[in-house]
């Protein structure tokens, strides 16, 4: 199988005030294969956000290399979508625009762009909302709208960054479902990073530790050898789940720990 | 409570408790007006006081939104102007409208010239924060949707100006107004503010006050219109 994205000895660093450099990310090597579902978690301000913003082409690295489909990327990634933590949508365009906005870029005449997007809408089940604008819709309205603006583009790979943390639990696993349903088949990639342990295991083929910052690496790879399709309300009560679950944690405590003592220090 | 104002200052006058030689009377300043709107005189002037607000509105705005994007957008363009703007706007622009007489003599461009010189500067700085004011994620986003700095500008640069420079249209057309006025006030030989000038060369006050209540008038109306515009053109901020 093909590799998607691999990132080699990647290193980011942020000047500070001092004048020193916080190196965010050191050293930090991965890669995955096309087609799979990965999930990253970490401690907060690991920088997973930015491994991400790296491999959307939003930010140069320090140091290290990134290879897209095998081909080292040096601007923006035209192959991938990124959906962000924070809300994206244009507050003065209509839903149908916004998810109609990126085939406009890409120089569809604005009709048949609007067509697409309102197919997108009927997936969604969004269709009656699309002259509404994003703030009269609800915080899962948006992200699945967000959801549909990124999927109409049909590239080939998806960067995810806590797309459904700011969400209620049943809206949550809606989205979740949906978000495998629209994957499943499609044989696209998704990386997708999360604080949520279990929504990890429940979405991925296979999960990435990143350690506490500062200097992140990956701490630990684990494979989730649940079968697909999931039905993702029962997936949790599978004996394979809870066994997963108590390995991938105990590396990922020590991290939150370790996290929260630089902090707090 | 206008209506109120207006009887005080009519039974105070009228019975001489104030002198009517400093303040006028309401109804010798509506019966001028009414004589003016008759005689075809105030809308003579009215069309050239208009005609001067209307032009230095336009290209103020135009100078405006094009120097905010310029300087917004491109950061040596700001580091090399920024300066400039903020010493020419701390000049006081009433200073200015002689020099602008002697360059553009007595006609309607002196005036739209001082219009132009208020006008910019608001639109200007409200642009540039439009711009400025842009979530950063809001572009990231766009960017990689796949937009252009074109794109950029129209879809996501642009509308956000645009609310700050309607939140400010009402003080630009105001400025717009305030220019023209003056101008002919100091010197003119037509406009609502040459027959101000002239009314108060006679001490004339009910010309004055009478000439002001029309400038006042125009104000109002102009300013609904914009209200009306901006409801529309801002729809999704509700
Ligand atoms: N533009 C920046 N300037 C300075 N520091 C930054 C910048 N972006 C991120 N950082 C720092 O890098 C670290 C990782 O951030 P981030 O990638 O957002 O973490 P995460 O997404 O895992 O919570 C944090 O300590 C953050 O403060
Ligand atoms: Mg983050």
């Amino acid at each position: 199988m093909s590799t998607a994205v691999a990132l080699q000895d990647l290193a980011c660093g942020f000047p500070i005030p001092t004048g020193d450099t916080y190196w965010a990310v050191r050293d930090l090597s991965f890669e995955t294969p096309a087609g799979s579902f990965t999930a990253i978690v970490g401690p907060t301000g690991c920088g997973k956000s930015t491994i991400l913003n790296v491999i959307a082409g939003l930010l140069a690295p320090s140091a290290g290399r990134v290879l897209i489909a095998g081909e080292p990327l040096s601007a923006l990634n035209r192959n991938a979508t990124y959906m962000f933590q924070q809300d994206a949508l244009l507050p003065w365009k209509s839903v149908i625009d916004n998810v109609a906005l990126g085939l406009l870029f890409a120089g569809v005449p604005r009709s048949d762009a609007r067509r697409q997007a309102q197919t997108w809408l009927d997936r969604i089940g969004l269709a009656a909302f699309a002259e509404h604008y994003p703030s009269q819709l609800s915080g899962g309205m948006r992200k699945r709208i967000a959801m549909a603006q990124h999927w109409v583009m049909e590239r080939d790979l998806l960067l995810m960054d806590e797309p459904f943390s700011a969400l209620d639990v049943h809206t949550r696993q809606a989205m979740e479902s949906e978000l495998l349903a629209l994957w499943t088949g499609s044989g696209r990639t998704v990386l997708f990073v999360t604080h949520d342990l279990e929504e990890a295991i429940a979405l991925a083929d296979e999960i990435l530790v990143i350690s506490a910052g500062p200097a992140s690496r990956v701490v630990s790879r684990h494979v989730v050898p649940l079968a697909r399709p999931r039905d993702l309300l029962e997936i949790r009560t599978h004996p394979g789940f809870h066994e997963l679950y108590g390995r991938i944690w105990t590396d990922l405590r020590r991290e939150v720990v370790r996290s929260r003592e630089r902090t707090t220090a | 409570m206008a209506a109120g104002v207006l009887i005080v200052w009519q039974v105070l006058a009228t019975r001489r408790l104030i002198d009517p030689f400093f303040v006028s009377r309401p109804s010798a300043i509506a019966g001028r007006v009414w004589e003016w709107m008759a005689s075809g005189f105030i809308w003579r002037h009215l069309a050239v006081t208009l005609e001067e607000a209307v032009l230095a509105f336009v290209i103020g705005t135009v100078l405006g939104i094009g120097a905010g994007f310029v300087l917004a957008r491109g950061r040596r363009a700001s580091l090399i102007f920024n300066p400039y703007l903020r010493v020419l706007n701390a000049l006081p622009r009433v200073v200015l409208a002689p020099l602008f007489l002697l360059w553009f003599g007595l006609g309607i461009w002196s005036k739209v010239a001082l219009g132009v010189t208020l006008v910019f500067f608001v639109v200007f700085f409200n642009t540039y924060q439009g711009v400025r004011d842009v979530d950063r994620v809001l572009v990231d986003n766009a960017r990689v949707l796949g937009a252009s700095e074109a794109a950029l500008i129209r879809h996501v640069f642009g509308p956000s100006a645009l609310t700050w420079i309607f939140s400010s249209l009402q003080t630009s057309i105001g400025f717009a107004i305030v220019g023209a006025v003056v101008g002919e006030y100091l010197g003119a030989s037509r406009g609502i503010g040459y027959v101000i000038s002239q009314a108060e060369g006679t001490f004339d006050t009910t010309g004055v006050f009478a000439g002001l209540a029309v400038l006042s008038v125009c104000v109002v109306i102009v300013g609904e219109a914009v209200a009306r515009l901006e409801r529309r053109l801002l729809a999704w901020k509700r």
